[in-house]
């Protein structure tokens, strides 16, 4: 196998606080390979944004690397601070946002906000960069970009606002691109133009993608593989096809099962029971005990075991059973 | 017979910029139609759901239904009663009572200052009535448990604030609940607890439910009827399982064509061309029209009416 464009290893983030320390991402290791799209799914504070922004070293203080490598194209990247981490970001690893109208300046014209990223990346005259400014909205599939360089973020609508931020993350022909619920704003409609946008610029230039989301109809759409996050820890990794039909750890069960769909009709929705326990009050041995319909004595004490690269689930009693889907 | 009969309902905002700014600029006033002409009725004890994409007026609907807005045109009749302008405040009271409603953010829904207790017995302080005990046996009814009434919001998850508010709405025992994109703030396994809580109330208390979503899916388990919104105009009416198996508007086809799902793995999904347009100045005749494939002539000219179609009601000029 060739190296990966991403390669994350035995990552925990720790937020120091007066209670102790809290780990929102723990211990999670994967690879993302060229042309690749990883689906990263799981509930609102299972740590999937956290180990993006890990990645792209947006990590707000406190929140510090505490273990674990980083690599981007073989390079280490998570020591890496000031200048040379503003070198990687947008030249090597592009970020796509959740909300398309905080993520542009308001006062710039969207033209200064791309030539400005390209002239800062990239070795080119200004002329070239504007040039370049306007490929990059084409390619995106803004209509009449020549025009439209000199608009402002507020003339555009929600999902040409997000085209642009994607062709802002693209211009300087980045390797990576993090996308985090890059559709969770936007109309159905609209996400299935965005979400073809990115399948297709992925398939094009090879682009590895981190796709963030809780939507297990985008990731089976679009993923290749997918990742399922639970407090901070991954619990279950593999193409996606394996993970959403055959899933091995109760927790992606149960998503599957609360899904609604089609098929399921007017019958009771599968729950989980509970929630999503807070990461200062974790539950000791695996952390999706109290909620897990097939816990065991051991799952009670003894931390669940850690998913290393490759596939699998992070449980001591894998489920082995065909999922109902679609 | 239907509980609520909602008859050529229409509602304008002016969008206006100040007098000032209309001179200056020589602009004329501008007009936003949120909801165009609709009509639909509510069975008693039924789920109706309304979808549509954002701008597509479902939420204007629900708060012309409780009260909160009064329609431009048209009318919302509950049991024969019209609120916007029936002259009797007895009758109108009468009606009030019966109807509540669930808000999309259980967080900024719930006074953060007043405890459980408080919130969910205000419904019935308000009218006076008695409130003894009242919060501990809603809050076991929502799946909590009697001994939260002392706490704060705050102290509660997002998926148990909104059973806290649906625990509010069935304080003064209604008959009728508008549920305002009840789960969309909430994660899946908690919306599937908030889904089935929702279902099962409704079975034990007779609840009618008005359900404003714009998730297909979700829309599909809980409803007997869906109404599919366009741009303030109904363009499609149907039982969950005809609009389905079987949509008839190009409109409802291409959202369910473009609705992730689950079981197609790797689909590459013709994108839905352009956006929905400006409500401000909408297209003519049909509003679909420049998104249509089947467009025709007629769909720009004319305005297509609500017919009958194998079971279903339709607004499409081409629909067969």
């Amino acid at each position: 196998m060739t190296t990966p464009i991403l390669s994350i290893r035995n990552l925990t983030v720790e937020i120091p606080t007066r209670h102790g320390i809290l780990r929102p991402v723990d211990n999670v290791s994967y690879d993302i390979g060229k042309g690749e799209i990883l689906g990263v799914v799981g509930e609102s504070g299972a740590g999937k944004s956290m180990a993006g922004n890990a990645v792209i070293g947006l990590l707000s203080p406190p929140a510090h690397i505490a273990h674990g490598e980083i690599h981007v194209n073989g390079q280490r990247v998570d020591h890496l601070h000031g200048d040379p981490m503003r070198r990687l970001r947008g030249k090597e690893i592009g970020m796509v946002f959740q909300d398309p109208l905080t993520s542009l300046n308001p006062l710039l014209r969207i033209g200064d906000q791309l030539t400005e990223t390209i002239l800062a990346h990239l070795d080119v005259s200004r002329a070239q960069a504007e040039e370049r400014a306007i490929q990059a909205l084409d390619e995106v599939g803004i209509p009449g970009a020549r025009e439209r360089i000199n608009s402002y973020p507020h003339e555009f609508s929600g999902g040409m606002r997000q085209r642009v931020v994607i062709a802002l993350a693209l211009c300087a022909e980045p390797s990576l691109i993090i996308a985090d619920e890059p559709t969770t704003a936007l109309d159905v409609s609209v996400q299935a133009q965005i979400i073809a946008l990115l399948k297709d610029l992925c398939r094009e230039r090879g682009t590895a993608v981190m796709l963030i989301t809780h939507d297990m109809g985008v990731i089976a759409e679009a993923a290749d593989r997918v990742a399922v996050m639970y407090a901070g820890k991954l619990v279950e990794l593999g193409p996606v096809r394996d993970v959403l039909t055959t899933p091995r750890h109760p927790y992606t069960d149960g998503l599957m099962g609360s899904t609604p769909l089609a098929s399921r009709g007017k019958d009771r929705l599968h729950q989980i029971p509970g929630a999503m326990p807070r990461l200062d009050a974790l539950p000791t041995g695996c952390a999706f005990h109290p909620r897990c319909p097939f816990v065991q004595e051991k799952c009670r004490h003894d931390p669940a075991p850690v998913l290393t690269d490759g596939t699998g689930a992070a449980c001591w009693y894998p489920l082995d059973k065909k999922a109902e889907v679609a | 017979m239907a509980l609520v009969s909602i008859k050529n309902l229409t509602r304008i905002f002016d969008v206006s910029k100040p007098w000032l700014n209309r001179v200056v600029e020589r602009r004329e006033k501008a007009y936003l139609t949120a909801v165009s002409d609709v009509s639909f009725d509510i069975k008693e004890k039924s789920v109706y759901a309304l979808v549509g994409e954002s701008g597509s007026g479902k939420s204007t609907i629900g708060k012309m239904l409780v009260g909160l807005l009064r329609p431009s045109e048209g009318s919302v009749e509950i049991r024969g009663v019209d609120l916007a302008r029936e002259q009797d405040a007895a009758r109108v009271d009468a009606v009030r009572a019966d109807i509540q409603m669930i808000f999309q953010d259980p967080f900024a829904s719930l006074n953060p200052r007043w405890r459980v207790r408080d919130i969910i017995a205000e419904p019935v302080a308000a009218r006076g009535g008695d409130t003894k005990g009242l919060s501990e046996k809603l809050l076991e009814q929502v799946g909590l448990s009697a001994r939260d009434a002392g706490k704060f919001p705050h102290e509660f998850s997002g998926g148990q604030r909104q059973r806290i508010c649906i625990a509010r709405a069935l304080a003064s025992e209604p008959k009728l609940i508008v549920c305002d994109e009840p789960t969309s703030a909430l994660d899946v396994s908690v919306q599937a607890q908030v889904l089935n809580l929702m279902s099962d109330l409704q079975d034990d208390l007779g609840l009618t439910y008005l359900f404003i979503s714009h998730d297909l899916t979700v829309v599909q388990h809980i409803s007997d009827r869906v109404g599919v919104l366009y741009l303030g105009r109904l363009v499609e009416e149907a039982t969950p399982d005809d609009l389905f198996d079987n949509p008839k508007h190009p409109y409802t086809q291409m959202l369910l064509a473009a609705a992730p799902q689950l079981g197609s793995f790797g689909r590459d999904v013709p994108p839905p061309k352009g956006e929905i347009p400006d409500p401000i100045n909408p297209p003519s005749g049909c509003a679909y029209h420049p998104r249509c494939p089947l467009a025709q002539d007629i769909c720009k000219a004319e305005r297509p009416l609500m017919r009958d179609l194998r079971g279903a009601k339709v607004a499409c000029h081409m629909a067969e």
